[in-house]
């Protein structure tokens, strides 16, 4: 049991900072369909560093620094979207697809090439970080506690605090919901929805590193993030692009992917029988069910998707 | 010559013309950022493995070898070719169909399982693909037109499903001794395609068959139905916008849903026109769904939306795909093109405002012709 209320905590963890993510972009009016190739390449930055840091540093620089590498390599992905999106009024699915599918490739040669410097018959792309990984957990009891929970609680308050007590983030949403008369009072809507889509990258980058160390202490690249950041943008809608609500769906669904790793330990699941490929297919089964239901009265932000041009007002 | 310049600059403005500009800069620019990322992981080879990427079968020097490996390329590049329909025609539409992908795993497990499981000749088999991508495409239709879901999220999340489902169902009937899915040609030898001897133009390359020429008319049929009848008139009316085709009389959520139906009827036959081969075999242990989908994406947009177009930019997005198992293994690994298929995805985004700009640019060119045509005639 503890061990699923351990496995529930961290992957909500995931998926409440993924999005959260989702939820800035969009409320600035930037579709971030791309979080899943951000997600990639944060997990990428984060696992480098902690490949690379030596295990004997103290534990608060190793956390500090792989959570800046994340950051940093998911901010700047981000902005390839912001570019194509904000400037260049790309079509935001489309450019948000190829930073998916560009994101795991990019991982993968940039892996497989610092791989096969070190060994050259070594032509995985595969990154382990057995020993530097400890110094993300603290044990409590039986229970292993991961200090990128309390990141993902401190980023789900910020976000709240942010977007309905601070000017930035009423304007912000202003700029999803209706940016000619947000541009009408002076509000800059293109510096807004940079500002949106690169929070979307700081987010997504780190939750990409903390999915990779999720129960893992290596990661194969090649198989980019299985759809979790996809996973993420259902929380999202299913929490109705509010802090509070993502922050809830998100244990739901946690919880459905935590099953998948830990079914075995319960007698009763484990009686049954099932196939473990049925606990993987789960959380993916469950969001299209509950997207069926909830996405009716679904409160997107209204602008969402559209570029922003001065010319319509 | 004044009379040349004008048809230049018509020609110009020509829409086809400025598409295919758009990508062939696509392609260019693609290809340099490629180089240049192979620069950075070793400067010694990578010009090298830029040429062994274009080249792709002409590695071979013998030309019998390289038109055995041209047939392998362009067998590959049909189910490409399917996929960046379906792809292209929910996007004609208005839908944006990532579910290709599933849809493509969908029809690969039903085809393998009718051939495999049920000893089916060939034709029962492809019907099966179709029909059973085609439904599951109608899900994320009916879910789009009912329930008002996201497609794209819908579709992704149908990815991963059938990826499981279909590792599960093709399980059934692998090789006891490898996690492949037990070989066509030996089990179900009526499953394989009829080749009807096109395989004698390509050195004997066994894998070619009737799906080449069935993929290319299929094109066809896509551009004819989208261009020159009313069904694909009241189908790109409703991507247009969704209210004023209710208010006309048209069926909106039928519209949507069958979009979706045909858009996975071609991905699933894209499927079978692949599996069906016997070039490749399921493996039940993948872990992340099979790219051909995604790569449809690119072949669908780098060909400019159009069916036609389609078929070029999927034989070369194939070629290039291919052509990265040339790549010198000691340096390089061959997920560079993926990589630069990725990447010119990516530049795709770029096409409209490049045509934006270009217009722009004619425009001012053709006002100033125009003032001093006006101030000549003032002297």
């Amino acid at each position: 049991m503890l061990l699923l209320i351990q496995y529930t905590l961290i992957f909500a963890s995931v998926l409440i900072l993924v999005a959260l993510g989702g939820c800035f972009s969009e409320h600035s009016g930037v579709i971030n369909i791309g979080l899943e190739g951000i997600m990639v390449m944060g997990a990428l930055g984060g696992a480098l560093m902690l490949r690379f840091l030596s295990p004997d540093l103290p534990a608060v620089v190793i956390i500090l620094l792989v959570m800046l590498a994340s950051i940093a390599v998911g901010m700047v992905y981000s902005l390839l979207l912001a570019v194509a999106a904000i400037n260049f009024k790309a079509d935001q699915t489309l450019v948000g697809t190829a930073l998916n599918l560009l994101g795991t490739a990019a991982a993968v040669v940039v892996v497989r090439a610092i791989n096969m410097a070190a060994d050259p018959n070594n032509v995985s792309s595969t990154v382990s970080y057995i020993a530097t990984k400890k110094a993300l957990l603290v044990r409590i009891g039986g229970f292993e506690f991961n200090w990128f929970m309390l990141v993902a609680l401190l980023a789900l308050i910020i976000s709240y605090v942010v977007l309905y007590k601070m000017r930035f983030g009423l304007r912000l949403q202003a700029c999803g919901e209706h940016p000619q008369a947000a541009d009408s009072v002076g509000i800059n809507v293109q510096k807004m929805r940079y500002a949106g889509v690169l929070i979307s990258g700081v987010l997504g980058g780190l939750g990409g590193i903390v999915y990779i160390t999720a129960g893992v202490s290596e990661w194969k690249f090649e198989n980019g993030v299985a759809g979790f950041g996809f996973l993420a943008l259902a929380v999202m809608i299913f929490g109705q692009w509010k802090p509070v609500n993502i922050g809830l769906a998100a244990l739901l669904f946690g919880m459905f992917r935590a099953l998948s790793n830990v079914y075995n330990g319960f007698g009763a699941l484990a009686a049954l029988h099932i196939p473990s490929t049925v606990y993987n297919m789960l959380p993916y089964i469950i969001s299209l069910i509950v997207l069926a239901f909830t996405s009716q009265k679904s409160r997107a932000p209204k602008a969402e998707g559209i570029p922003y041009d001065k010319g319509q007002r | 010559m004044n009379n040349n310049e004008k048809s230049k600059g018509s020609l110009l403005r020509n829409g086809a013309v400025q598409s295919l500009i758009a990508s062939v800069i696509c392609i260019i620019i693609g290809l340099l950022i490629g180089y240049v990322v192979l620069l950075i992981i070793n400067p010694a080879g990578a010009a090298g493995a830029i040429v062994a990427i274009l080249k792709n079968f002409m590695y071979y020097p013998s030309v019998v070898k390289a038109t055995q490996y041209f047939g392998s390329t362009l067998v590959k590049a049909c189910p490409l070719l399917l996929c960046s329909l379906s792809v292209l025609f929910a996007y004609k539409v208005g839908l944006f169909n990532i579910g290709a992908a599933g849809q493509y795993v969908a029809g690969a497990g039903a085809c393998l399982y009718f051939a495999l499981g049920f000893k089916m000749p060939w034709y029962v088999c492809v019907l099966a693909a179709i029909v059973v991508a085609a439904a599951l495409a109608a899900v994320s239709g009916i879910l789009k037109a009912y329930c008002n879901v996201n497609e794209v999220i819908s579709c992704i999340m149908l990815n991963w499903i059938s990826l499981y489902v279909v590792n599960m169902l093709l399980s059934t009937v692998k090789d006891p001794s490898s996690p492949y899915s037990l070989a066509l040609g030996s089990t179900n030898a009526a499953a394989a395609l009829p080749t009807l001897g096109l395989e004698k133009l390509f050195a004997n390359n066994k894998y070619v068959s009737i799906a080449l020429p069935l993929s290319v008319i299929v094109a066809i049929l896509v551009w004819i139905l989208l261009e020159k009848t009313k069904l694909g008139y009241e189908l790109k009316a409703t991507g247009l916008n969704k209210q004023a085709a209710k208010y006309c009389g048209m069926k909106e959520k039928y519209n949507i849903i069958l979009t979706m139906v045909i858009a996975g009827a071609l991905a699933g036959l894209g499927a079978s026109f692949y599996y069906l081969t016997g070039v490749e075999q399921w493996a039940v242990t993948q872990t992340s769904v099979p790219g051909m989908g995604f790569n449809g994406i690119a072949a669908a947009f780098l060909g400019g939306l159009h069916p036609i177009g389609a078929i070029f930019s999927s034989y070369f997005i194939q070629h290039i795909t291919s052509g990265g198992a040339y790549v010198d293994k000691s340096m390089y690994c061959s997920q560079i093109s993926d990589f630069i298929s990725a990447l010119i995805i990516y530049l795709c985004g770029f096409v409209f405002f490049f045509k934006l700009w270009m217009n722009h640019m004619l425009d001012k060119r053709d006002e100033k012709r125009a003032m001093k045509e006006e101030k000549g005639g003032e002297a």
